[in-house]
Protein backbone atom coordinates (compact mmCIF):
# COMPACT_ATOMS: atom_id res chain seq x y z
CA UNK A 1 0.00 0.00 0.00
CA UNK A 2 2.59 2.48 0.89
CA UNK A 3 4.56 1.44 -2.10
CA UNK A 4 1.80 2.26 -4.36
CA UNK A 5 1.02 5.86 -2.72
CA UNK A 6 4.33 7.05 -3.11
CA UNK A 7 4.81 5.65 -6.87
CA UNK A 8 1.72 7.85 -7.33
CA UNK A 9 3.37 10.86 -5.61
CA UNK A 10 6.34 10.12 -7.78
CA UNK A 11 3.90 10.07 -11.04
CA UNK A 12 2.13 13.17 -9.70
CA UNK A 13 5.22 15.13 -9.37
CA UNK A 14 6.37 14.24 -12.71
CA UNK A 15 3.63 15.19 -14.38
CA UNK A 16 3.14 18.14 -12.44
CA UNK A 17 7.29 19.29 -13.24
CA UNK A 18 6.46 17.97 -17.31
CA UNK A 19 3.38 20.76 -17.81
CA UNK A 20 5.39 23.45 -15.38
CA UNK A 21 8.38 22.87 -18.10
CA UNK A 22 5.46 22.82 -21.02
CA UNK A 23 4.02 26.56 -19.81
CA UNK A 24 7.63 27.78 -19.24
CA UNK A 25 8.84 26.98 -23.00
CA UNK A 26 5.24 28.49 -24.10
CA UNK A 27 6.31 31.73 -22.57
CA UNK A 28 9.60 31.72 -23.47
CA UNK A 29 9.55 30.71 -26.80
CA UNK A 30 6.79 33.84 -27.73
CA UNK A 31 9.59 36.16 -25.54
CA UNK A 32 12.39 34.64 -27.86
CA UNK A 33 10.11 34.93 -30.89
CA UNK A 34 9.76 39.00 -30.74
CA UNK A 35 13.62 39.44 -29.46
CA UNK A 36 14.78 37.70 -32.65
CA UNK A 37 11.65 38.93 -35.07
CA UNK A 38 12.81 42.40 -33.58
CA UNK A 39 16.80 41.51 -33.68
CA UNK A 40 16.66 40.26 -37.51
CA UNK A 41 14.64 43.18 -38.74
CA UNK A 42 16.27 46.20 -36.67
CA UNK A 43 19.50 45.42 -36.46
CA UNK A 44 20.41 46.40 -39.63
CA UNK A 45 18.25 49.85 -38.91
CA UNK A 46 20.87 50.86 -36.37
CA UNK A 47 23.41 52.30 -38.58
CA UNK A 48 25.13 55.84 -37.54
CA UNK A 49 21.84 57.88 -39.80
CA UNK A 50 19.71 56.07 -37.42
CA UNK A 51 21.17 58.01 -33.87
CA UNK A 52 21.93 61.34 -35.71
CA UNK A 53 19.88 61.98 -38.18
CA UNK A 54 16.13 63.42 -37.49
CA UNK A 55 12.97 61.37 -39.03
CA UNK A 56 12.99 61.62 -42.77
CA UNK A 57 10.26 63.31 -44.85
CA UNK A 58 7.47 61.27 -46.70
CA UNK A 59 9.53 59.92 -49.96
CA UNK A 60 13.09 61.00 -49.00
CA UNK A 61 15.70 58.73 -48.30
CA UNK A 62 17.90 57.81 -45.36
CA UNK A 63 16.77 59.24 -41.76
CA UNK A 64 16.95 58.46 -38.69
CA UNK A 65 15.37 58.66 -35.25
CA UNK A 66 17.52 61.01 -33.36
CA UNK A 67 14.88 63.12 -32.53
CA UNK A 68 13.13 60.43 -31.40
CA UNK A 69 15.12 59.35 -29.01
CA UNK A 70 16.36 62.70 -27.89
CA UNK A 71 12.69 63.54 -27.04
CA UNK A 72 12.05 60.04 -25.33
CA UNK A 73 14.93 60.68 -23.28
CA UNK A 74 14.13 64.11 -22.22
CA UNK A 75 10.97 63.52 -21.32
CA UNK A 76 11.74 59.96 -19.52
CA UNK A 77 14.68 62.16 -17.56
CA UNK A 78 11.48 64.36 -16.37
CA UNK A 79 9.68 61.81 -15.22
CA UNK A 80 12.20 60.12 -13.74
CA UNK A 81 12.81 63.40 -11.80
CA UNK A 82 9.09 64.24 -10.69
CA UNK A 83 7.70 61.07 -10.18
CA UNK A 84 10.87 59.58 -7.52
CA UNK A 85 10.57 61.89 -4.82
CA UNK A 86 6.34 62.16 -5.04
CA UNK A 87 6.66 58.41 -5.50
CA UNK A 88 8.64 58.03 -2.45
CA UNK A 89 7.91 60.51 0.04
CA UNK A 90 4.01 58.87 -0.69
CA UNK A 91 5.61 55.69 -0.48
CA UNK A 92 7.19 56.65 3.32
CA UNK A 93 3.54 58.03 4.08
CA UNK A 94 1.89 55.08 3.60
CA UNK A 95 4.32 53.09 4.88
CA UNK A 96 5.34 54.68 8.45
CA UNK A 97 2.61 57.74 8.53
CA UNK A 98 -0.64 57.05 7.56
CA UNK A 99 -0.49 53.10 8.13
CA UNK A 100 -4.55 53.12 8.86
CA UNK A 101 -5.71 56.48 8.31
CA UNK A 102 -8.68 57.68 6.54
CA UNK A 103 -6.25 59.69 3.98
CA UNK A 104 -3.82 56.54 3.59
CA UNK A 105 -6.48 54.22 2.17
CA UNK A 106 -7.86 56.59 -0.05
CA UNK A 107 -4.51 57.11 -1.22
CA UNK A 108 -4.20 53.76 -1.25
CA UNK A 109 -7.05 53.06 -3.45
CA UNK A 110 -6.12 55.74 -5.25
CA UNK A 111 -2.99 54.52 -6.43
CA UNK A 112 -4.14 51.13 -6.81
CA UNK A 113 -6.72 52.09 -9.19
CA UNK A 114 -4.16 54.02 -11.18
CA UNK A 115 -1.96 51.23 -11.61
CA UNK A 116 -4.46 49.20 -13.28
CA UNK A 117 -6.27 51.92 -15.28
CA UNK A 118 -5.74 51.68 -19.42
CA UNK A 119 -2.85 54.10 -19.90
CA UNK A 120 -4.76 55.81 -22.52
CA UNK A 121 -7.16 56.95 -20.17
CA UNK A 122 -4.13 58.90 -18.43
CA UNK A 123 -3.57 60.49 -21.85
CA UNK A 124 -6.62 61.49 -22.37
CA UNK A 125 -7.02 62.28 -18.63
CA UNK A 126 -3.79 64.69 -19.41
CA UNK A 127 -5.17 65.86 -22.99
CA UNK A 128 -7.83 66.88 -21.06
CA UNK A 129 -6.25 68.44 -18.27
CA UNK A 130 -3.31 70.46 -20.09
CA UNK A 131 -3.39 69.98 -23.81
CA UNK A 132 -6.53 71.21 -24.66
CA UNK A 133 -6.82 74.17 -21.90
CA UNK A 134 -3.35 75.08 -22.15
CA UNK A 135 -2.88 75.42 -25.64
CA UNK A 136 -1.68 72.28 -27.71
CA UNK A 137 0.58 69.60 -27.21
CA UNK A 138 3.92 69.55 -25.33
CA UNK A 139 6.52 67.45 -23.89
CA UNK A 140 5.64 68.85 -20.47
CA UNK A 141 1.98 66.83 -21.36
CA UNK A 142 4.19 64.05 -21.86
CA UNK A 143 6.17 63.77 -18.96
CA UNK A 144 3.02 64.28 -16.69
CA UNK A 145 1.10 61.68 -18.77
CA UNK A 146 4.30 59.19 -17.87
CA UNK A 147 4.68 60.85 -14.50
CA UNK A 148 0.85 59.76 -13.76
CA UNK A 149 1.66 56.18 -14.94
CA UNK A 150 5.21 55.95 -12.90
CA UNK A 151 4.16 57.27 -9.69
CA UNK A 152 1.89 54.52 -8.23
CA UNK A 153 4.56 51.72 -9.35
CA UNK A 154 7.03 53.70 -7.44
CA UNK A 155 4.43 54.61 -4.61
CA UNK A 156 3.72 50.89 -4.33
CA UNK A 157 7.25 49.23 -4.25
CA UNK A 158 8.07 51.73 -1.46
CA UNK A 159 5.41 51.20 0.92
CA UNK A 160 5.83 46.80 -0.23
CA UNK A 161 9.53 47.51 0.40
CA UNK A 162 9.54 49.38 3.67
CA UNK A 163 6.93 47.00 5.20
CA UNK A 164 9.47 44.36 5.08
CA UNK A 165 11.78 45.93 7.47
CA UNK A 166 12.00 44.54 10.46
CA UNK A 167 9.86 46.22 13.63
CA UNK A 168 13.27 45.77 15.57
CA UNK A 169 15.22 47.90 13.53
CA UNK A 170 12.24 50.64 13.60
CA UNK A 171 11.91 50.32 17.57
CA UNK A 172 15.53 50.47 17.85
CA UNK A 173 15.57 53.66 16.12
CA UNK A 174 12.86 54.96 18.16
CA UNK A 175 14.19 53.82 21.41
CA UNK A 176 17.36 56.21 20.43
CA UNK A 177 15.14 59.17 20.65
CA UNK A 178 14.71 59.81 16.97
CA UNK A 179 11.60 61.47 15.40
CA UNK A 180 9.94 59.36 12.92
CA UNK A 181 10.60 61.20 9.94
CA UNK A 182 14.49 60.55 11.08
CA UNK A 183 13.79 56.86 11.42
CA UNK A 184 11.85 56.90 7.59
CA UNK A 185 14.70 58.42 6.02
CA UNK A 186 17.66 57.69 7.98
CA UNK A 187 16.89 54.01 8.90
CA UNK A 188 13.90 52.16 6.74
CA UNK A 189 14.49 53.78 3.75
CA UNK A 190 17.91 53.29 3.85
CA UNK A 191 17.56 49.67 4.89
CA UNK A 192 15.56 48.79 1.83
CA UNK A 193 17.20 51.66 -0.43
CA UNK A 194 18.18 49.00 -3.33
CA UNK A 195 14.20 47.78 -3.60
CA UNK A 196 13.42 51.21 -3.68
CA UNK A 197 15.94 52.04 -6.26
CA UNK A 198 14.44 48.75 -8.56
CA UNK A 199 10.96 50.26 -8.14
CA UNK A 200 11.52 53.42 -9.45
CA UNK A 201 13.88 51.91 -12.88
CA UNK A 202 10.88 49.62 -13.15
CA UNK A 203 8.48 52.47 -13.55
CA UNK A 204 10.52 54.07 -15.88
CA UNK A 205 11.37 50.93 -17.85
CA UNK A 206 7.33 49.91 -17.49
CA UNK A 207 6.55 54.06 -19.00
CA UNK A 208 9.71 53.45 -21.57
CA UNK A 209 7.50 51.77 -24.48
CA UNK A 210 3.91 53.55 -23.51
CA UNK A 211 2.23 54.43 -26.64
CA UNK A 212 -1.13 56.05 -25.95
CA UNK A 213 -0.41 58.39 -23.06
CA UNK A 214 2.36 60.05 -25.20
CA UNK A 215 -0.08 60.63 -28.54
CA UNK A 216 -2.49 62.63 -26.74
CA UNK A 217 -0.18 64.87 -25.14
CA UNK A 218 3.26 65.23 -25.99
CA UNK A 219 2.22 64.15 -30.23
CA UNK A 220 5.52 64.23 -32.19
CA UNK A 221 7.53 66.21 -33.96
CA UNK A 222 9.45 65.76 -37.26
CA UNK A 223 12.40 68.05 -36.04
CA UNK A 224 15.26 67.64 -33.23
CA UNK A 225 13.29 70.09 -30.34
CA UNK A 226 14.74 70.60 -26.79
CA UNK A 227 12.06 72.63 -26.13
CA UNK A 228 9.48 71.00 -23.25
CA UNK A 229 6.57 73.66 -24.23
CA UNK A 230 6.48 71.98 -27.69
CA UNK A 231 4.89 68.72 -29.46
CA UNK A 232 7.83 66.56 -29.22
CA UNK A 233 9.26 63.54 -30.87
CA UNK A 234 9.59 60.21 -29.01
CA UNK A 235 10.09 57.03 -29.78
CA UNK A 236 7.20 55.17 -29.14
CA UNK A 237 4.20 57.39 -31.08
CA UNK A 238 7.38 57.72 -34.20
CA UNK A 239 7.51 53.67 -33.87
CA UNK A 240 3.72 53.55 -34.53
CA UNK A 241 3.63 56.58 -36.88
CA UNK A 242 6.90 54.94 -38.96
CA UNK A 243 5.61 51.37 -38.91
CA UNK A 244 2.02 51.94 -40.26
CA UNK A 245 3.70 54.01 -43.45
CA UNK A 246 3.76 53.01 -46.53
CA UNK A 247 7.62 53.63 -47.18
CA UNK A 248 9.93 51.02 -46.56
CA UNK A 249 13.19 52.89 -44.76
CA UNK A 250 10.19 54.15 -42.95
CA UNK A 251 9.13 50.56 -42.06
CA UNK A 252 12.95 49.57 -41.35
CA UNK A 253 13.39 52.68 -38.58
CA UNK A 254 10.51 51.91 -36.85
CA UNK A 255 12.24 48.09 -36.88
CA UNK A 256 15.00 49.85 -35.77
CA UNK A 257 12.99 51.98 -33.15
CA UNK A 258 11.50 48.96 -31.53
CA UNK A 259 14.43 47.14 -31.08
CA UNK A 260 15.78 49.76 -29.33
CA UNK A 261 13.13 50.29 -26.84
CA UNK A 262 13.37 46.47 -26.08
CA UNK A 263 16.91 46.72 -25.76
CA UNK A 264 16.34 49.80 -23.32
CA UNK A 265 14.14 48.26 -21.60
CA UNK A 266 16.46 44.73 -21.20
CA UNK A 267 19.18 47.39 -19.97
CA UNK A 268 16.66 48.57 -17.10
CA UNK A 269 15.62 44.98 -16.30
CA UNK A 270 19.27 44.15 -16.03
CA UNK A 271 20.59 46.91 -14.53
CA UNK A 272 18.02 45.83 -11.74
CA UNK A 273 18.66 42.35 -11.28
CA UNK A 274 22.26 42.85 -10.87
CA UNK A 275 21.76 45.84 -8.15
CA UNK A 276 19.77 43.32 -6.26
CA UNK A 277 22.15 40.75 -6.56
CA UNK A 278 25.15 43.11 -5.55
CA UNK A 279 22.85 44.17 -2.17
CA UNK A 280 21.75 40.65 -1.41
CA UNK A 281 25.38 39.45 -1.42
CA UNK A 282 26.65 42.22 1.26
CA UNK A 283 23.81 41.17 3.86
CA UNK B 1 -6.00 39.05 43.22
CA UNK B 2 -2.51 36.83 43.26
CA UNK B 3 -0.29 36.67 46.43
CA UNK B 4 2.43 38.80 46.13
CA UNK B 5 5.50 39.83 47.99
CA UNK B 6 7.96 42.95 47.53
CA UNK B 7 10.54 44.89 49.29
CA UNK B 8 11.40 47.89 49.90
CA UNK B 9 14.65 49.32 48.75
CA UNK B 10 15.49 51.13 52.05
CA UNK B 11 18.83 52.95 51.75
CA UNK B 12 19.11 52.72 48.14
CA UNK B 13 18.42 55.15 45.33
CA UNK B 14 15.54 54.89 43.43
CA UNK B 15 15.88 55.47 39.67
CA UNK B 16 12.22 54.52 38.59
CA UNK B 17 9.17 54.65 41.05
CA UNK B 18 6.23 52.41 39.20
CA UNK B 19 3.14 52.87 41.04
CA UNK B 20 -0.36 51.41 40.53
CA UNK B 21 0.55 50.56 36.19
CA UNK B 22 -1.78 49.07 34.35
CA UNK B 23 -1.51 48.36 30.85
CA UNK B 24 -4.04 47.36 28.28
CA UNK B 25 -3.11 46.21 24.23
CA UNK B 26 -7.07 46.90 23.16
CA UNK B 27 -9.05 45.38 25.85
CA UNK B 28 -7.02 43.04 27.18
CA UNK B 29 -4.95 43.50 30.30
CA UNK B 30 -1.56 43.00 29.83
CA UNK B 31 -0.21 44.31 33.20
CA UNK B 32 -2.06 44.36 36.89
CA UNK B 33 -1.26 47.24 39.46
CA UNK B 34 2.19 47.26 39.28
CA UNK B 35 4.27 48.73 42.32
CA UNK B 36 7.84 48.13 41.78
CA UNK B 37 11.19 50.76 42.37
CA UNK B 38 14.13 50.01 40.21
CA UNK B 39 17.31 50.90 42.05
CA UNK B 40 19.53 53.22 41.05
CA UNK B 41 22.82 51.92 39.47
CA UNK B 42 22.05 47.96 40.30
CA UNK B 43 20.80 45.17 37.51
CA UNK B 44 17.24 44.75 38.35
CA UNK B 45 15.98 41.31 35.96
CA UNK B 46 12.40 40.41 34.99
CA UNK B 47 11.57 36.85 34.52
CA UNK B 48 8.89 34.56 34.36
CA UNK B 49 6.76 32.60 31.14
CA UNK B 50 6.07 33.86 28.37
CA UNK B 51 3.35 36.54 27.85
CA UNK B 52 3.87 37.25 31.88
CA UNK B 53 4.28 40.75 31.02
CA UNK B 54 7.77 40.69 31.53
CA UNK B 55 8.64 42.96 28.00
CA UNK B 56 5.33 44.63 28.46
CA UNK B 57 6.35 46.44 31.46
CA UNK B 58 10.12 47.49 30.41
CA UNK B 59 8.83 48.90 26.98
CA UNK B 60 6.72 50.96 29.09
CA UNK B 61 9.77 52.62 30.69
CA UNK B 62 10.68 53.85 27.01
CA UNK B 63 7.24 54.21 26.49
CA UNK B 64 7.94 52.63 23.28
CA UNK B 65 4.00 51.06 23.02
CA UNK B 66 3.48 54.57 22.11
CA UNK B 67 3.95 53.43 18.46
CA UNK B 68 0.87 51.18 18.85
CA UNK B 69 -2.80 52.65 17.94
CA UNK B 70 -4.43 50.71 20.95
CA UNK B 71 -2.19 49.94 23.28
CA UNK B 72 -2.05 52.25 26.71
CA UNK B 73 -0.89 52.89 29.85
CA UNK B 74 -2.60 53.86 33.31
CA UNK B 75 -0.29 54.68 36.79
CA UNK B 76 2.71 56.14 37.37
CA UNK B 77 6.30 55.52 36.29
CA UNK B 78 8.53 58.56 38.18
CA UNK B 79 11.62 59.09 36.47
CA UNK B 80 13.62 62.43 38.18
CA UNK B 81 10.40 63.52 39.69
CA UNK B 82 8.34 62.91 36.81
CA UNK B 83 5.63 60.94 35.62
CA UNK B 84 6.98 59.04 32.24
CA UNK B 85 3.56 58.39 31.17
CA UNK B 86 2.20 62.24 31.06
CA UNK B 87 0.74 62.82 27.88
CA UNK B 88 2.69 66.03 28.12
CA UNK B 89 5.97 64.29 28.35
CA UNK B 90 8.18 64.57 25.66
CA UNK B 91 8.78 60.75 24.64
CA UNK B 92 11.80 61.46 22.22
CA UNK B 93 13.33 62.90 25.22
CA UNK B 94 12.55 59.72 27.50
CA UNK B 95 13.86 57.68 24.65
CA UNK B 96 17.06 59.87 24.86
CA UNK B 97 17.79 59.34 28.70
CA UNK B 98 16.26 55.55 29.00
CA UNK B 99 17.83 53.67 26.41
CA UNK B 100 16.92 49.85 25.27
CA UNK B 101 18.76 47.00 23.66
CA UNK B 102 16.51 44.56 21.72
CA UNK B 103 16.25 40.62 21.48
CA UNK B 104 17.75 40.63 18.22
CA UNK B 105 20.68 42.72 17.40
CA UNK B 106 19.87 45.53 15.22
CA UNK B 107 22.68 47.69 13.33
CA UNK B 108 21.21 50.42 11.51
CA UNK B 109 22.20 49.72 7.58
CA UNK B 110 25.19 52.40 7.92
CA UNK B 111 28.88 52.25 8.89
CA UNK B 112 29.86 51.38 12.50
CA UNK B 113 30.45 54.46 13.08
CA UNK B 114 27.84 56.11 11.61
CA UNK B 115 25.91 53.83 13.92
CA UNK B 116 27.32 55.02 17.16
CA UNK B 117 26.87 58.53 15.67
CA UNK B 118 23.61 58.53 15.18
CA UNK B 119 21.95 58.93 18.26
CA UNK B 120 24.62 61.41 19.29
CA UNK B 121 23.64 63.63 16.61
CA UNK B 122 20.10 63.76 17.63
CA UNK B 123 20.47 65.91 20.96
CA UNK B 124 24.54 67.25 20.09
CA UNK B 125 26.26 69.49 17.81
CA UNK B 126 29.48 67.77 18.78
CA UNK B 127 32.82 68.58 16.34
CA UNK B 128 34.73 65.97 13.95
CA UNK B 129 37.38 65.27 16.63
CA UNK B 130 34.68 65.32 19.56
CA UNK B 131 32.46 63.08 17.77
CA UNK B 132 35.64 60.61 17.17
CA UNK B 133 36.03 60.88 20.68
CA UNK B 134 32.57 59.46 21.79
CA UNK B 135 32.47 57.22 18.94
CA UNK B 136 35.31 55.60 20.79
CA UNK B 137 34.40 56.10 24.01
CA UNK B 138 31.18 54.61 23.27
CA UNK B 139 32.34 51.43 21.56
CA UNK B 140 35.05 51.01 24.70
CA UNK B 141 32.51 51.06 26.95
CA UNK B 142 31.12 48.40 24.41
CA UNK B 143 33.64 46.17 24.72
CA UNK B 144 34.02 46.26 20.75
CA UNK B 145 36.32 48.92 20.46
CA UNK B 146 39.64 46.65 19.81
CA UNK B 147 37.46 44.35 17.07
CA UNK B 148 36.66 47.19 14.95
CA UNK B 149 38.87 50.49 15.87
CA UNK B 150 40.09 49.56 12.51
CA UNK B 151 36.97 49.13 10.07
CA UNK B 152 35.11 52.11 11.57
CA UNK B 153 33.61 53.00 8.13
CA UNK B 154 32.37 49.44 7.12
CA UNK B 155 28.68 48.42 7.46
CA UNK B 156 27.54 47.53 10.77
CA UNK B 157 25.79 45.02 9.21
CA UNK B 158 29.34 43.59 8.40
CA UNK B 159 30.00 41.94 12.21
CA UNK B 160 29.07 38.64 13.58
CA UNK B 161 25.70 38.61 15.82
CA UNK B 162 27.41 39.08 19.46
CA UNK B 163 29.64 42.13 17.64
CA UNK B 164 26.82 43.56 16.33
CA UNK B 165 24.55 43.49 19.68
CA UNK B 166 27.60 45.19 21.40
CA UNK B 167 27.54 47.78 18.64
CA UNK B 168 23.59 48.11 20.14
CA UNK B 169 24.44 48.49 22.91
CA UNK B 170 27.65 50.89 22.32
CA UNK B 171 24.80 52.79 20.27
CA UNK B 172 22.97 53.11 23.17
CA UNK B 173 25.53 54.27 25.81
CA UNK B 174 26.68 56.65 23.26
CA UNK B 175 23.68 59.27 23.79
CA UNK B 176 24.83 59.33 27.81
CA UNK B 177 21.33 57.67 29.22
CA UNK B 178 20.48 57.53 32.61
CA UNK B 179 18.69 53.86 32.05
CA UNK B 180 19.65 51.11 30.21
CA UNK B 181 16.53 48.55 29.37
CA UNK B 182 17.43 44.92 28.12
CA UNK B 183 15.03 42.86 26.29
CA UNK B 184 16.55 39.57 26.46
CA UNK B 185 19.86 40.58 24.91
CA UNK B 186 21.44 37.32 24.61
CA UNK B 187 18.50 35.04 23.73
CA UNK B 188 19.84 35.13 19.88
CA UNK B 189 23.43 34.43 20.85
CA UNK B 190 25.71 31.61 21.56
CA UNK B 191 27.16 30.79 24.52
CA UNK B 192 30.66 32.88 24.44
CA UNK B 193 28.76 36.19 23.25
CA UNK B 194 26.34 35.69 26.13
CA UNK B 195 29.06 35.52 28.34
CA UNK B 196 30.80 39.21 26.74
CA UNK B 197 27.15 40.69 27.01
CA UNK B 198 26.85 39.45 31.08
CA UNK B 199 30.25 40.61 31.52
CA UNK B 200 29.31 43.77 29.98
CA UNK B 201 26.59 44.47 31.92
CA UNK B 202 28.74 43.80 35.01
CA UNK B 203 30.47 46.66 34.00
CA UNK B 204 27.60 49.11 33.43
CA UNK B 205 26.18 48.94 36.32
CA UNK B 206 28.83 51.31 37.92
CA UNK B 207 27.54 53.78 35.81
CA UNK B 208 23.93 53.06 34.58
CA UNK B 209 20.54 51.56 36.22
CA UNK B 210 19.59 48.59 33.99
CA UNK B 211 16.75 46.76 33.96
CA UNK B 212 16.84 43.25 31.65
CA UNK B 213 14.10 40.85 30.63
CA UNK B 214 15.32 37.60 30.37
CA UNK B 215 13.40 34.19 30.20
CA UNK B 216 16.99 32.58 31.27
CA UNK B 217 16.57 31.88 35.06
CA UNK B 218 20.37 31.72 35.83
CA UNK B 219 21.44 34.18 33.74
CA UNK B 220 18.91 36.44 36.05
CA UNK B 221 21.04 34.71 39.30
CA UNK B 222 24.05 35.41 37.85
CA UNK B 223 23.67 39.30 36.97
CA UNK B 224 20.80 41.20 39.07
CA UNK B 225 21.02 42.49 42.38
CA UNK B 226 17.11 42.38 42.05
CA UNK B 227 14.41 40.24 40.79
CA UNK B 228 10.91 40.93 39.68
CA UNK B 229 9.13 37.48 38.82
CA UNK B 230 5.45 37.60 36.89
CA UNK B 231 3.11 35.80 36.21
CA UNK B 232 -0.26 36.42 34.08
CA UNK B 233 0.08 40.29 33.89
CA UNK B 234 1.08 40.41 37.83
CA UNK B 235 4.37 41.15 39.81
CA UNK B 236 4.20 37.54 41.97
CA UNK B 237 7.85 38.65 43.73
CA UNK B 238 10.14 41.62 44.02
CA UNK B 239 13.24 41.04 46.25
CA UNK B 240 16.96 41.06 46.24
CA UNK B 241 18.38 38.33 43.61
CA UNK B 242 20.47 35.84 46.07
CA UNK B 243 17.13 35.67 48.21
CA UNK B 244 14.70 35.15 45.51
CA UNK B 245 16.51 32.32 44.57
CA UNK B 246 17.30 30.90 47.29
CA UNK B 247 14.62 31.38 49.62
CA UNK B 248 11.24 32.49 47.49
CA UNK B 249 8.23 33.94 49.81
CA UNK B 250 5.64 32.91 47.68
CA UNK B 251 4.73 29.36 46.29
CA UNK B 252 4.09 30.41 42.91
CA UNK B 253 7.96 32.25 42.58
CA UNK B 254 9.49 28.78 44.23
CA UNK B 255 7.48 26.75 41.41
CA UNK B 256 8.62 28.82 38.24
CA UNK B 257 12.78 28.89 39.66
CA UNK B 258 12.50 24.78 40.59
CA UNK B 259 11.31 24.25 36.79
CA UNK B 260 8.06 22.86 38.01
CA UNK B 261 5.74 24.88 35.37
CA UNK B 262 7.04 27.89 32.49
Amino acid sequence: MAISLYTRRVLTNRVGIFLSMCAMAFGLSALLWILWTLLSNGFSALNWAFFTQETPAPGSEGGGFSNAIVGSLLMLGVTTFVSTPIGILAGIFLAEYGDRSRFAQITRFITDMTLSAPSIVIGLFVYALAVATLGGFSGWAGSLALSLIAIPVVVRTTENMLKLVPTALREAAFALGAPRWKVSLAVTLRAVKSGVVTGVLLAIARVTGETAPLLFTALNNQFMSMDMSQPMANLPVAIYQFAMSPYENWQQLAWGGALLVALMVLAINVGTRILFRQTNLKK
Amino acid sequence: MMESATVELGSLAIALKVRNLNFFYGSFQGLKDINLDIAHRHVTAFIGPSGCGKSTLLRTFNRMYDLYPGQRAEGEILFQGKNLLDKKQDVNLVRAKIGMVFQKPTPFPMTIYDNIAFGVRLYENLSKSEMDARVEWALKKGALWNEVKDKLLQSGLSLSGGQQQRLCIARTIAVKPEIVLFDEPTSALDPISTAKIEELINELKHEYTIAIVTHNMQQAARISDFTAFMYLGDLVEFGRTDELFVKPKIVKTEEYITGRFG
